[in-house]
């Protein structure tokens, strides 16, 4: 049986919460970095979702888009991290806190 | 012409800044420049005089729309004669000056003085305009409060030139007022264009409130107080002051402005504040010791003469009075100016005596000087007192009676000056060796006391006879009872005759202790009530609670910057999620 709209759109709001649930409540900055990929994912399983139910291709277009970007994001990101460590010697966001006044 | 005008109100201002820039280093360059630009001014206007033409001359100073002020010259009679009397008495005031300030060590500083209030003196009598003359009359107030207090580390004369300068200060209130309520009414401020002008309501409004700047100047009652603590000052300052000049300004002005009040509810008024001055001043110098303060409380006392005959509609009595009061008093201050150096700056005139022999000239000449003042026929003062006496009697009964009281007491308090201090037999070791003064300053006398003598007749008419008979009444009445009360007493008779009467004399009516009770009880609270709410209300609830409230908020919301990253991101998420269901649900 073919799945539903619904269910593809329940599958990405899970994968969202448990990106989101992951971004706050652990401490490692690699995790953190994998859960919000997982929240980007979620927004691209209900965009390709989206656009096979409306017949239209709009939306798998920009997926591909945001697959690139976030390609190029993740090298960013992760050199920030390697650049954090070895400064910090930690990944631990608990220590980073020079923010607060 | 034109240029003379100005010369006569620049020459002292130049002389003044001349002084104070550089000459003061010389005793001798300071005094010849001051005196040289009086004397200047004076021979211009003398020139001004015999050429006789009317002249405007005026330089626009502030224009905007609505109002248009200059700086400009008005030479007609009324000024011409102001001139004359400023320029005049001024001139040998300063040359007696020499003398009399000979041992000051600030004597060029004194000079700088005397050239900065005879420029601001000038600037009042020219003045074309009312605001011109609001900036003089303000020059005036500074100049005098220099003058008054020019031996300022005495604390009696700081606080007397203090007093001057704050009484001047709430007459010049009502008189800013009157100026503004007069260029609201007409648009105008200049006097030609005034006088053109239709007269409206708001006339004896604005009459009056000009005429408070005249009380404070010419110390008019209820703002009299200054005038006799003023005589802390130098005696050449008290001549210049309060006999020619400053308090001359106030009944000059209401002479010029008299266009304005005419036939208003104003001059009423002003016609009773003068008679109650004349009478209060002229009872309180009854009981006065010391030589300057009667001729003070007499000051005053003619001052109320004049502002009471420009209030009964004749003000040209009144500029005939001040003219020639202005010359009989200048020599009169001078002459005790003269006596309190002989004595080492001794006041009290039961302190002196028997100056007849030893200071001829200085007897003479004062002698003629309280003759003038007491209106003994044929001396200048009599006529300008009939003519004031005249005026009275034509418009109103009861001031007449006042007026002819005041002429009884002048009689009677300045025989008793001049059989106390001139008469008998001396009453102090420096009595008894004083000196005749030096020419420079007998010379002054004996040339003031020319015009106490002849001034009248240039405007003499025959007196009405019942004005005539009255006042010899008093005259030759005052005289008499004076001179068997005063002759060869050791002490005043009258405290015993009289009893509290006297002390109320003697106490002024207790005007300074009533004002200083006004001060301490309203003033006084009143600054508390204001500190109260500028401490409390608005220091403490608007700018403290205005800076407590944010610093409140700051201080909550900074609780929220915890620094840490996930923090952030859950409140993130929590605002997304609390959009989504505001947007969707």
């Amino acid at each position: 049986m073919e799945p539903t709209l619904g269910q593809y759109l329940m599958v990405s709001g899970a994968l969202f919460a448990i990106g989101l649930l992951g971004v706050i409540v652990r401490r490692n900055l690699l995790i953190i970095y994998m859960s919000l990929e997982l929240m980007l994912n979620a927004a691209n399983v209900a965009l390709v979702a989206m656009s096979r139910f409306n017949g239209n291709l709009d939306g798998q277009v920009m997926v591909f888009f945001i697959i690139t970007v976030a390609a190029a994001e993740v090298a960013v990101g992760l050199a920030l991290i390697v650049a954090l460590y070895r400064k910090r010697q930690t990944a631990e966001v608990a220590d980073l806190a020079t923010m607060k006044l | 012409m034109n240029t003379a005008a100005w010369l006569i109100l620049l020459l002292p201002l130049f002389s003044a800044v001349a002084i104070g820039l550089g000459a003061y280093r010389s005793r001798l360059a300071s005094a010849a420049l001051s005196i040289g630009a009086v004397v200047g001014s004076f021979l211009l206007t003398l020139w001004l005089i015999a050429v006789g033409d009317e002249l405007r001359s005026s330089v626009p100073w502030l224009a905007m729309e609505g109002l248009q002020i200059n700086i400009g010259l008005q030479i007609d009679p009324l000024s011409r004669l102001m001139l004359c009397v400023v320029t005049g008495v001024g001139s040998l005031i300063h040359i007696f000056s020499l003398g009399y300030m000979r041992e000051d060590r600030d004597f060029s500083r004194y000079f700088a003085f005397l050239s900065l209030f005879v420029f601001s003196m000038l600037g009042i009598v020219l003045a074309d305009n009312f605001v011109m003359m609001f900036i003089f009359w303000e020059l005036v107030g500074v100049s005098s409060y220099l003058l008054i207090g020019f031996w300022f580390e005495k604390p009696s004369a700081a606080d007397a030139a203090k007093k001057a300068f704050l009484t001047n200060r709430v007459g010049d209130f009502g008189f800013l007022l009157g100026i503004l309520m007069v260029w609201a009414a007409f648009g105008t401020v200049g006097f030609a264009e005034l006088e053109k002008a239709e007269a409206t309501a708001i006339c004896g409004l604005a009459g009056f409130l000009i005429f408070c700047g005249a009380m404070g100047k010419s110390a008019q009652f209820p703002l009299h107080v200054w005038l006799p603590d003023a005589m802390e000052g130098p005696t050449p300052v008290s001549a210049l002051i309060h006999a020619a000049t400053m308090v001359a300004a106030g009944v000059y002005m209401l002479c010029r402005v008299f266009f304005l009040i005419e036939g208003t509810w104003a001059m009423e008024a002003i016609a009773w504040i003068g008679g109650l001055t004349a009478l209060l001043a002229a009872l309180m110098a009854v009981q006065q010791d010391d030589i300057k303060r009667i001729l003070a409380y007499s000051t005053l006392s003619q001052l109320g003469y004049m502002v009471m005959a420009v209030g009964l509609g004749s003000p040209d009595a009144a500029m005939f009075h001040l003219t020639t009061h202005a010359s009989f008093k200048a020599l009169l201050f001078l002459g005790a100016g003269s006596v309190i150096v002989a004595l080492h700056h001794e006041q009290d005139i039961w302190k002196m005596g028997g100056l007849r022999e030893r200071m001829p000239k200085t007897y003479w000449t004062f002698l003629i000087g309280t003759m003038a003042l007491c209106g003994v026929p044929l001396f200048s003062g009599f006529f300008s007192k009939e003519a004031i006496l005249d005026a009275a009697l034509e418009n109103n009964l009861l001031l007449f009676l006042v007026a002819v009281l005041v002429a009884l007491l002048t009689t009677f308090y300045m025989t008793r000056l001049f059989v106390v201090a001139f008469m008998g037999e001396p009453r102090s070791a420096h009595a008894g060796s004083a000196l005749e003064s030096p020419s420079v300053m007998t010379v002054p006398l004996l040339l003031l006391a020319v015009p106490s003598v002849i001034a009248g007749y240039f405007n003499a008419h025959a007196p009405n006879p019942l004005v005539l008979a009255a006042s010899l009444v008093v005259l030759v009445f005052g005289m008499l009872v004076a001179n068997s009360l005063y002759s060869g007493a050791k002490t005043d008779p009258l405290p015993a005759r009289l009893g509290r009467l006297a002390k109320a004399l003697h106490d002024r009516f207790w005007f300074d202790e009533a004002y200083q009770w006004l001060i301490d009880n309203v003033q006084e609270n009143l600054a508390k009530l204001a500190d109260a709410i500028d401490r409390w209300i608005i220091a403490g609830l608007l700018v403290r609670g205005t800076h407590g409230t944010t610093e409140l908020a700051a201080r909550v919301l900074r609780l929220a910057q915890t620094g840490n990253l996930q923090t952030y991101a859950f409140w993130f998420a929590a605002g997304m999620a609390a959009l989504l269901i505001f947007t969707l649900g």
